[in-house]
Order: structure tokens, then C-alpha cells, then sequence
């Protein structure tokens, strides 16, 4: 019987191996430098080139746009065991992932847990197709580390919500189809009042203003609600219980943001301190940096075992111990520090701004991109608070 | 290989701290070292023989139980939890991984059985300035006929002072290569210069003056010596990453839970953010080394041919974690933290002496870099 399984596994991964070998053309293969390499998709997703376009209608046609969820909701109905040896062959070919959505990453798992049977037939199938862009609509100007001091009001009017207020720091919300959003539908109690509604952006009174960064871009949008009709099947799960769906959906925020799902690759730091620093009896010439670089070099190896750990013992029924909170605590730690020795290994390179040679400050951009690592997704201080709270136990009083 | 301990070597783990509990409480280290700094309880190395901790990972053709190291790590790792006082680090961890090594068939099966047995104890001698180096310039044998002669000074040896055998590295003046000979530690031309050190231990400065020796002595055979030395310094590495996680973990409990109790402008202290976030990154900080210490201790098992550097940076990691966190474990004890009637004084001074043994983080930091070409 094991042995059938095996057998057939092998098969699947060699059917795989040469599906994708056929079928995933060559630009799309190879790490991601920049987001446009990803399809997005939405209601005005554009794909970026003709391969682009094949790869991902190749890929939905194989239903394998998100290849674990059940097929019923449009995904692949693979088991872990395949989706695993399909993202190995992915890896081995250095297949792009042909869609990017907020909607497989953190609405998907927050709708198969909590929404209804015919919600999830309706948005998984859509997100499946890629045919909508999500954004999330958690924090607000007052209302970030605190979140759950949430403002936005949804009313009942019968057979509609009313929503009004406003949302900050929306990944993408000029882009967006349709948002989650955490609203209030109770003011007598902070935490039991607050309810999770999917909101179409193309309903009239939601209207989005971009936010610069110190890195020049503007990756999130202020997103405002004047009087916004939402239908009552928006809302997803209990009314008044929506944040149990914010806490579970912020697991999920946190261990993307924590490294986990890196979708970019650079070179080594070490590759180019020898590059711009020079290398002397093989050894980077300045000790000082040397060090630095080792240090980094060692705790981001010992991380990456410390994922594959907590993967292992999630899949032998342990708890590792390791919490989220860590992950995104560490990870972006990590990536702040290289971003930050990146700097101190470029030298006068490191700051251009807007020449031809950085590539339009690439790495500049980068650093000052990364100083958002640490608030956003809940801050470092909020992490550190969860961690001493809940894993230690430490008093609140 | 999956990043977990199995089923059998979970039931060593508590099978050593069950024994260790009950018979290698702190109280016995501080015992020990109020009787003038006594290094053997013979009572409690009895009981470590025999639950077979001395043939954790002497093969089965030498009727040794094969159990491997992450055995054997658990095994360390729970000693550092209780700070345990045994020849366990110098007679099994060091000298039985590199007399597993050995091509000398007769000598190796010699002392197998004498260090399963518990009747004699075997340490290495190889250090010779004030820090760590696989290399050495002393120690020089004459081949004078049949006879060899030994010469030189060695420093830091851990357990010299209980040891019967002494493992000598030296440098051969007629073939030029590194040998490993095995030195009866009472003959004739020895001068042990025995220090304690801060964690109480006591490790030996040893002279050699013209000590007579044998073919028959010699651990190395046809000029593998180097290759078995480094080896044992690598796996020697891990095993005292484990024992320092034993002792952070340890020493973080012990924090963790004065947090809890210590009571200071009317709330327990624990309630302050300032000490929150600094246990919280500590906590952090020892997931990362369970997660390296165990992938270290797995890849001499599987012989791993990574083993160099995991084994780099399980002792460089272990070395910075383990200042963190006896520090702050210290600090956060207060007053009664820096006196010597707390336990907790003992975790950071261990720490001090482990993270020197074979190579501080400096050391090894230095050889990942290497490892990785800057």
C-alpha cells in the first residue's frame, strides 16, 4: 500500500517536472528583481509581457493558481505532500509564481476558516481565476499598534451596512477590487465590537490617496469611506467577532513579512563587500565589516533552520514554541540590519538617489523601505509584548 | 533530515534529567566545590556508566550501544541545565569521538573498553597558548630507535588532574606530521600545574620532559593525526553547544520565574515593559540555538560534509547567546544575582569557560567567514 503511494508520488513528481519544463517559458524562470516581474491580476490586472500572460493562463488552466485548496473552490486539490514537490519542481526550474494576490495569502485562509460555504464558493473560485485584486483595511490613523481601537463605523440599515471612516497604510489600495476590512458594528465593547466585511472599491463613496515613504514610493494609500452602501453577505463570520478573524489573518500577515515568503533575491553581502572593498591573503579587507558580515551571515543561516524547525515540529504534532510573533520580529530584524550593512559595504555608492549606476537608488530605496519592516504588521514593541505575554507568561501588573 | 528529535532519543533526554534530578542537583555542584574544589563524585559517574552514557557512541563491534550524538547531546544538554561536575565532556565527548577514529585497532578496543567500563578516564591534551588553535608548534617526539620522547608544554587540559590516560597532540620530528599518542597520565617525566577556573573546574598546565613512549602508543596512524584532530574539534565544538544550551535555557527559567515572584513598587517586575522585551528577545534568541545545536549535533551522525561550519556556528551562536543571557540572567536577578548563595552566579561563570574551550565566537565566526570565501 506504501509502496503504491510512493510509486505514485514519483510519478507525480516526474509528470511535474516535465509538465512545467514544457509549459513555464523561459523569462518566466529566475529570481524576481522587481515586483512587475509578478502578475497581480484584478479587474485591471495587465500582464507585463506575452509570457507573462501564457504562464499564467497556463497555470489556471492546470488549476494550479493555488494548487492546494479543493477543487470545489477552484484550486488543484493537491495534498501537501504534492503541493510540496510541485513548489520543489517550481524551485528547481526557478518558476515565477504566476499570480500574486492578498487574496491567496491572507484572505483565502481567513474565508476557508471562517466564511460561509456559499462565500467561499463565490471568492475562493474568483480568487482562484485571479479575477480580483484584494487590499486589507485593518489599520487607521488612530488605530495602528492599537488596532483594536478601531473607528470605521458599518450601521445597520436592514439590508445594507453603512460604512463610514477611513483606513491608512493600505498595501496597493490604488489598485484594489475589493477590501477587508475591520469595522466597528458595536461601541460597547473595544474588542467584541468590531466586525470583518469585504468591501467592493468600486462601490460609490470609497476613494483612496497615496502615501510617499522616505524611500520616494508609494507602495500603501490613506482608502476613505463616505456613507459606503456594503450588502449584509459582505460580512464574514459573527457579527461583533471579527476580530478573531483579525488575529488569526495578522498570524498569517506576520510570518509573510517575517522572510518567510521572500520573493526577492539579492546577492550575497559578502559577494559584494569582496567587490567594492576588495580582498586581501583571502580576506575581506576591512575586519571590522568582515565581522559584521559573519555575524549577520550567521544568525540568517541559523533563522532559516529555525523556520524548518518549526515546520518539522508542526508536522511531527509538537509546538515548536516558536511563535509568529518571533518570526516577524526576527525576520524583519534580520533584513533591517542587512539593509543597514548594505549601506556601510557600498560605501559612497550606497546613497545615490536617482543615477543610472544604482539602478534609481535601488539599494538607498531599500533601506529606507526596510525602516517600515518594524511597524508594520504590528511594531517590534507589539511582537515583543505578544512574546512576553503569551509564550512567557510574564505579569501584566 | 526533519529538525526533530526522535522518539528514542526524547526517552534518553528524560531518562537523563530523571537520573539527573535526582542525583546531580545544583547543590552537588556546590558541594563539590566547597570540598576543595572536588572534581569526581564516584557515586553519581557510576550511575552515568551504568546507564550507558559512556557507551553512547562507541560502535556496536566495540560492544558499544551506537546511539549517536544527538544522543548524546541530550544527554549534555541536560548536565548543563544541572551544571553537573563528570568527566563526561573530556572522557566521552572528546576522547571517545576521536578514539572512534583511530586505525590503531588494538589500542582503540583497549580503551573502549576501559571508559565503558568507568574504570579509567581519558583526556586531550592539546592546547599550548591562551587561545584556541588546531595547529602547535611544541610537543616534539624524537624517533630514537624503538623509543619515542616527548617534550613540551600543554595548557587548558580539561579533567587533567582525574584523567588516567592523557590524548597528546604533537608534532613528529621524523615525519613531520601531527600524531596523536596516548600517554598513561602518572609516567615517569610529568608535571601537572593544576588551576581552577572561574566555573570551578580545574584544568591543567602539563609538562613533558623526556617521557618515554612507545609504537604502541600512538592513536594516529600513518599521518591521519590531523585529520582525526580536527574532526574531534569540530564535534567537540557541538557537544559544548550543547551543554551551553542546557545552561541558557536553564538560566532563563530560572529568570523567567524570579520575574514572576520578585515583587517591587507593589507589582511583580515581570509586569515592566523594559523587562518584557529584553526576555522576549532572549527567548528568541534560544529558539535559534535549539534549531542550530540540533542540526549540528545531526550532522556528525550523518556525516554531514557541512559539519565544519554548522559546527562553527553552533559554537559561535551558543558563545554570544549564552553572554546575553547569563548576563541578563544576572542582571535581572538584582542584588541577590551577584551573590554567591544564588545559582544563578554559577551559569554565568560555566558560560565564561565553555565559550573559550575550543575557539570563542571570534574563532569560529572567522572560520565561517573563511568557510564562505571573504
Amino acid at each position: 500500500m506504501e509502496t503504491q503511494v510512493k510509486v505514485d508520488l514519483t510519478d507525480f513528481r516526474l509528470e511535474t517536472r516535465k509538465w512545467l519544463e514544457e509549459n513555464c517559458p523561459i523569462s518566466m524562470r529566475g529570481p524576481v528583481t522587481d515586483a512587475k516581474q509578478l502578475y497581480w491580476g484584478g479587474r485591471n490586472g495587465k500582464f507585463n509581457s506575452e509570457d507573462q500572460k501564457v504562464w499564467f493562463e497556463r497555470m489556471l488552466e492546470k488549476k494550479w493558481i493555488v494548487p492546494y485548496w479543493e477543487t470545489k473552490y477552484g484550486g488543484g486539490g493537491l495534498s501537501s505532500v504534492q503541493n510540496n514537490i510541485l513548489n520543489q519542481e517550481m524551485q528547481r526550474l526557478g518558476c515565477r509564481k504566476p499570480h500574486i494576490n492578498f487574496g491567496i495569502s491572507m484572505l483565502g485562509p481567513a474565508l476557508l476558516k471562517f466564511a460561509t460555504e456559499e462565500q467561499k464558493i463565490h471568492y475562493l473560485n474568483q480568487i482562484c481565476r485571479g479575477e480580483i485584486r484584494w487590499v486589507q483595511g485593518y489599520s487607521e490613523p488612530n488605530a495602528g499598534s492599537d488596532l483594536a481601537n478601531l473607528q470605521t463605523k458599518a450601521e445597520d440599515k436592514g439590508d445594507h451596512f453603512l460604512v463610514t471612516g477611513s483606513k491608512v497604510w493600505t498595501s496597493y489600495g490604488d489598485k484594489g477590487d475589493f477590501i477587508f476590512c475591520l469595522v466597528r458594528t458595536s461601541s460597547e465593547s473595544k474588542h467584541t465590537g468590531i466586525s470583518f466585511l469585504l468591501i467592493d472599491m468600486s462601490s460609490e463613496g470609497v476613494s483612496t490617496r497615496p502615501i510617499k515613504l522616505i524611500s520616494g514610493k508609494s507602495p500603501f494609500t490613506e482608502t476613505f469611506f463616505d456613507s459606503v452602501k456594503v450588502p449584509k453577505k459582505n460580512l464574514v463570520g459573527t457579527l461583533n467577532d471579527g476580530w478573531t478573524i483579525a488575529k488569526y489573518l495578522l498570524t498569517h500577515e506576520r510570518q509573510m513579512i517575517g522572510g518567510v515568503g521572500e520573493t526577492e533575491k539579492k546577492k550575497a553581502l559578502s559577494e559584494v563587500a569582496i567587490e567594492s572593498i576588495g580582498i586581501t591573503n583571502g580576506l575581506l579587507s576591512n575586519d571590522s565589516i568582515r565581522s559584521k558580515i559573519a555575524n549577520l551571515e550567521m544568525n540568517e543561516k541559523i533563522f532559516e533552520l529555525t523556520i524548518q524547525r518549526a515546520l518539522d515540529e508542526h508536522k511531527a504534532g509538537n509546538n515548536s514554541g516558536a511563535v509568529s510573533s518571533f518570526f516577524k520580529y526576527y525576520g524583519t530584524e534580520l533584513a533591517m540590519q542587512k539593509e543597514e550593512l548594505r549601506l556601510e559595504v557600498n560605501g559612497f555608492n550606497s546613497t545615490e538617489w536617482t543615477s543610472e549606476e544604482s539602478n534609481n537608488g535601488v539599494y538607498a530605496r531599500y533601506f529606507c523601505r526596510s525602516k517600515g519592516h518594524s511597524i508594520e504588521g504590528g511594531t517590534h514593541e507589539v511582537q515583543l509584548n505578544i512574546i512576553a505575554k503569551r509564550v512567557l507568561g510574564l505579569p501584566s501588573k | 533530515m526533519s529538525l526533530v528529535i526522535n522518539e528514542e532519543q526524547n526517552m534518553l533526554k528524560s531518562s537523563a534529567k530523571e537520573l539527573l534530578d535526582l542525583k546531580s542537583p545544583i547543590s552537588l555542584m556546590r558541594k563539590l566545590r566547597d570540598d576543595n574544589y572536588n572534581q569526581f563524585d564516584s557515586n553519581l559517574w557510576n550511575e552515568m556508566v551504568e546507564m550507558g552514557w559512556t557507551a553512547l557512541t562507541i560502535p556496536e563491534e566495540y560492544n558499544g550501544l551506537n546511539f549517536g550524538y544527538v544522543g548524546l547531546g541530550q544527554v549534555i544538554e541536560e548536565m548543563g541545565r544541572k551544571l553537573t561536575v563528570s568527566p563526561m565532556i573530556s572522557t566521552v565527548l572528546v576522547s571517545t569521538s576521536m578514539i572512534s577514529m583511530s586505525n590503531n585497532d588494538v589500542l582503540k578496543s583497549k580503551l573502549f573498553d576501559e571508559i565503558m567500563s568507568g574504570n579509567k578516564l581519558c583526556t586531550l591534551a592539546h592546547e599550548e597558548s591562551s587561545h584556541h588553535s588546531p595547529n602547535i608548534d611544541l610537543s616534539i617526539i624524537s624517533n630514537n630507535n624503538e623509543k619515542f620522547i616527548l617534550n613540551g608544554k600543554k595548557r587548558f587540559v580539561i579533567d587533567g588532574s582525574i584523567s588516567d590516560y592523557l590524548i597528546v597532540s604533537a608534532n613528529s620530528e621524523f615525519n613531520g606530521s601531527l600524531e596523536l599518542i596516548v600517554i598513561d597520565s602518572k609516567s615517569k617525566g610529568i608535571t601537572f600545574n593544576n588551576k581552577v577556573h572561574m566555573d570551578s573546574k580545574i584544568y591543567s598546565d602539563i609538562t613533558f620532559n623526556n617521557v618515554e613512549f612507545s609504537k604502541d602508543n600512538f592513536l594516529s596512524v600513518d599521518s591521519d593525526g590531523q585529520k582525526i584532530l580536527n574532526k574531534t574539534l569540530e564535534i567537540a565544538c557541538v557537544g559544548l553547544a550543547a551543554e551551553m544550551l542546557g545552561i541558557i535555557q536553564q538560566a532563563f527559567e530560572m529568570t523567567m520565574q524570579y520575574l514572576k515572584e520578585r515583587e517591587q513598587f507593589g507589582v511583580k517586575i515581570g509586569s515592566f515593559q523594559a523587562l518584557q522585551h529584553r526576555s522576549a528577545i532572549m527567548f528568541g534568541e534560544i529558539e535559534l540555538c535549539k534549531s542550530i545545536v540540533l542540526k549540528a549535533l545531526q550532522a556528525i551522525d550523518s556525516n554531514d560534509k557541512n559539519l565544519s561550519e554548522l559546527a562553527s556556528l553552533a559554537k559561535s551562536k551558543l558563545g554570544l547567546t549564552s553572554k546575553l543571557v547569563t548576563n541578563e540572567a544576572v542582571q535581572m536577578h538584582g542584588g541577590i544575582g551577584v551573590t554567591d548563595d544564588a545559582d544563578i552566579g554559577f551559569f554565568l561563570k560555566r558560560s565564561r569557560v565553555l565559550q573559550r574551550i575550543f575557539g570563542d565566537s571570534n574563532y569560529h565566526l572567522d572560520r565561517v567567514a573563511k568557510f564562505n570565501k571573504y
